[in-house]
């Protein structure tokens, strides 16, 4: 037993040549794949953003423009993916995330979204009942987000070449003020607000997928935020940046704006509302609710004079929105939290998804 | 929430951390055994709360670190079949093998799925009976109730499809070796909480005499590792070597008598090779002859082998306790949660990934 021990580790495994899941989970693999594949390749001063949505200027034949002086007008545009499974879910559905999610991406670039567009991937033997209560979901979704779905396309793949149905909606949305909303503009010192508890959506769907029950339905979060923006606008609120909190949750959408703004952002673990029953799921499956993805939920970087205002206006939405934290000079592109137990470490973007540890 | 609120307080925290300051006098090294410790440690910064004698360092109570490389390969190599459902916990998932890695196989159209409970593999062994269902029981003394508990029920249920492939290890054998070692810098031990729910106390009494050594049987929360950093200080200062039980909210002296007569129904203890350690006598679990036919390894005729690992990763310094993770030349630039050369880059568990996660910024770690 007094023997020394053979000290050695595995052989490295440089690079992944194929696609993994974990390229679509929101966090460095996906971030990567953006960089070194699309970005590289479709380059372009809208892109070169990496916004949301693109946020573009189109010249009016005559008057009526509302930026940059008349005669033009600035549209945001979108695109987005929906391959969720299960297609239901406690709190929504395929359809609805289709087009609340889309709706959301333009509500991020402080636009009000007028116009989507919907294309369908049907897999051969999908009952039409289902469609039918997907369509109508998104009908409804519409009518709440105020958009109307105006074009749109189906093909059909052949049995088990697709997941029943993936929805793609891209949308258009109108520019109506003068703020340059992204994270270009996000300064030291801003306030971070977040408008409601997270980690629900993420949790509701894993609870489904996997056959998890827990004391109480946890219910997706999923819903319209171009209302809570308008708001927010209309008030007049400074606001520098926008950004929803999908896939790779809070954690991985604050570290993508201090690496496009070069700004460093300090949180406090203590003032992110995670509802109880969320929290105990993720303290079982060894999930971090920080992590985890939300479809209703976003933080607002606004300047500190209009923080307390802003509040309120989140508050009258949901009781839960908080300050959470604020922008640094430095450390560049770093986010630190405040730990429960008033120590600092960073919050890193995760590297792939989420996985579920042993004990 | 209630239960977790409690154990996370930070003025109750701080208070502890005075209390630990206040009974020091000289420096003192101390390792946690278990990787959710580890995290912990890490994730809510509860080393920055503790006096600079006290130093903390990290044991290997990663499951997902300690299986050796030979086992990932063959997980590989059963779970590329085609016609086999591989089910295993999901952080095993990013463990690179000698040449790939478990999802890399999900990829290629390998069906490798996450289960959360060996049951569930079971369950997907009844309802698949023309398939092979092959469960990748890892971990230590905490999972192997439930692994038996699997293997048990389909030896009374008859289901011929399931088997588990077995890699389970075992603390007090690897506590001895990190003791008996010449590179040894530990002084006391935090035992794993979890650990220690299911088989007591009882086997660390010896260690704790032989090798004087304070070894407190301590949980997760920040508190409780506090309390356990606590009351280890005091014995050490004291010079006393206890084992004392810091996690009384879950632990018995005699531990769950059940789950033990369990695992001693369907398990024996046999050598087992600890990835980057080496191989330690008596600190594994395989299966018992009467469920042998629930063994994966002969059910698939796969053979024994070594494999050669490269010298570049420290982890077995860093799971003895010799290292710390930043202070391997590999950390952070040819090792990242991204493309690990180590198994404790991979599992939040893990040492490296927990550093790597939290303390990145700051190489003073």
């Amino acid at each position: 037993m007094a023997k020394d021990f053979a000290l050695s580790c595995p052989i490295p495994i440089s690079e992944y040549p194929q696609i993994l899941l974990a390229h679509g989970g929101g966090g460095m693999l996906m971030h990567q794949l953006i960089e070194k594949v699309f970005g590289a390749a479709f380059a372009n001063e809208y892109l070169n953003e990496r916004h949301d949505g693109a946020i573009i200027s189109i010249r009016r034949a005559a008057g009526g423009g509302t930026m940059h002086g008349p005669g033009e007008a600035w549209l945001a545009f979108t695109t987005d993916s929906y391959v969720v499974r299960p297609l239901f879910f406690p709190g929504g559905d395929i359809g609805k995330l289709a087009v609340y999610g889309t709706v959301n991406d333009l509500a991020m670039c402080g636009a009000r979204p007028l116009f989507l567009s919907a294309g369908f991937i049907l897999e051969e033997g999908l009952p039409i009942e289902t469609l039918w209560r997907i369509v109508q979901s998104m009908r409804e979704a519409a009518q709440t987000a105020h958009v109307q779905i105006v074009t749109g396309d189906t093909k059909v793949v052949d049995k088990g070449k697709g997941d029943g149905i993936f929805i793609n909606t891209s949308g258009i949305g109108i520019i109506e003020h003068n703020f340059v909303i992204s994270p270009k503009s996000v300064r030291p010192g801003d306030c971070i607000l977040l408008n409601g508890d997270v980690g629900r959506h993420g949790i509701a769907i894993m609870a489904v997928r996997e056959g998890l029950s827990f004391e109480s339905e946890i219910e997706s979060d999923c819903a319209p935020l171009a209302s809570i923006v308008m708001k927010l606008i209309e008030e007049q609120i400074e606001l520098h940046c926008l950004r929803d909190l999908t896939r790779g949750g809070l954690a991985s959408a604050l570290n993508e704006i201090a690496r496009a703004a070069g700004v460093s952002i300090s949180i406090d673990e203590s003032a992110v509302p995670v509802r109880e029953d969320v929290q105990g799921a993720c303290e079982i499956l060894g999930l971090d609710p920080l992590y985890v993805a939300n479809e209703g939920r976003f933080i607002a970087f606004v300047a500190p004079k209009d923080a307390e205002r802003a509040l309120r206006i989140l508050k009258d939405f949901s009781q839960d929105a908080a300050l959470i934290g604020r922008v640094l000079e430095q450390p560049a592109g770093i986010v630190t939290l405040r730990s429960r137990i008033g120590a600092q470490r960073i919050l890193d973007m995760l590297s792939g998804e989420q996985l579920p540890r042993i004990c | 929430m209630r239960f977790i609120d409690e154990y996370r307080d930070a003025k109750l925290a701080q208070h502890y951390a005075r209390l630990i300051a206040q009974i020091v006098t000289r420096p003192w090294t101390i390792m946690e055994v278990c990787g959710g410790q580890t995290h912990s440690i890490i994730k809510f910064g509860i080393d920055e709360l503790l006096p600079k004698e006290i130093t903390l360092v990290h044991g290997p109570g990663c499951p997902v670190c300690v299986t050796p490389i030979e086992i990932i390969d063959k997980a590989i190599e059963i779970a590329s079949r085609p016609n086999v459902i591989f089910c295993s916990f999901g952080d095993m998932l990013r463990v690179p093998g000698s040449k790939t890695d478990l999802l890399f196989v999900k990829a290629q159209g390998g069906d490798v799925r996450i289960v959360y409970s060996p049951l569930d593999a079971l369950k997907l062994a009844k309802e698949n009976p023309d398939r092979e269902v092959v469960f990748f029981a890892v971990g230590f003394e905490t999972t192997a109730p439930a692994n038996a508990m699997a293997v048990h029920q389909a030896y009374l249920q008859n289901v011929k499809n399931f088997s588990l492939l077995v890699s389970h290890v075992l603390v007090p054998p690897a506590m001895e070796a990190i003791l008996s070692s010449p590179h040894n810098r530990v002084q006391g031990f935090l035992a794993a909480g979890h650990v220690c729910t299911v088989m007591g106390y009882t086997e660390y009494e010896p260690i704790a005499k032989k090798y004087k050594v304070p070894i407190v049987v301590t949980g997760f929360e920040p508190l409780d590792i506090l309390q356990g950093i606590y009351m280890c200080v005091k014995q050490l200062e004291e010079g006393r070597y206890d084992v004392e039980n810091q996690y009384t909210r879950s632990v018995r002296r005699e531990g769950n008598i059940k789950a033990q007569e369990l695992i001693r129904e369907v398990f024996r203890v046999v050598p087992r090779k600890w990835r980057g350690i080496g191989e330690i006598p008596h600190s594994g679990l395989g299966l018992t002859e009467k469920y042998k036919e629930f063994d994966a390894e002969s059910k698939f005729g796969l053979t024994d082998r070594s494999i050669e690992e490269s010298s570049e990763c420290i982890a077995g310094l860093v799971l003895q306790g010799v290292k710390k993770p930043h202070e391997c030349p590999a950390f952070g630039t040819r090792c990242t949660p991204e493309h690990p050369l180590g198994a404790p880059m991979v599992s939040s568990e893990g040492a490296c990934a927990a550093y790597y996660r939290y303390r990145r910024a700051s190489k003073d770690g």
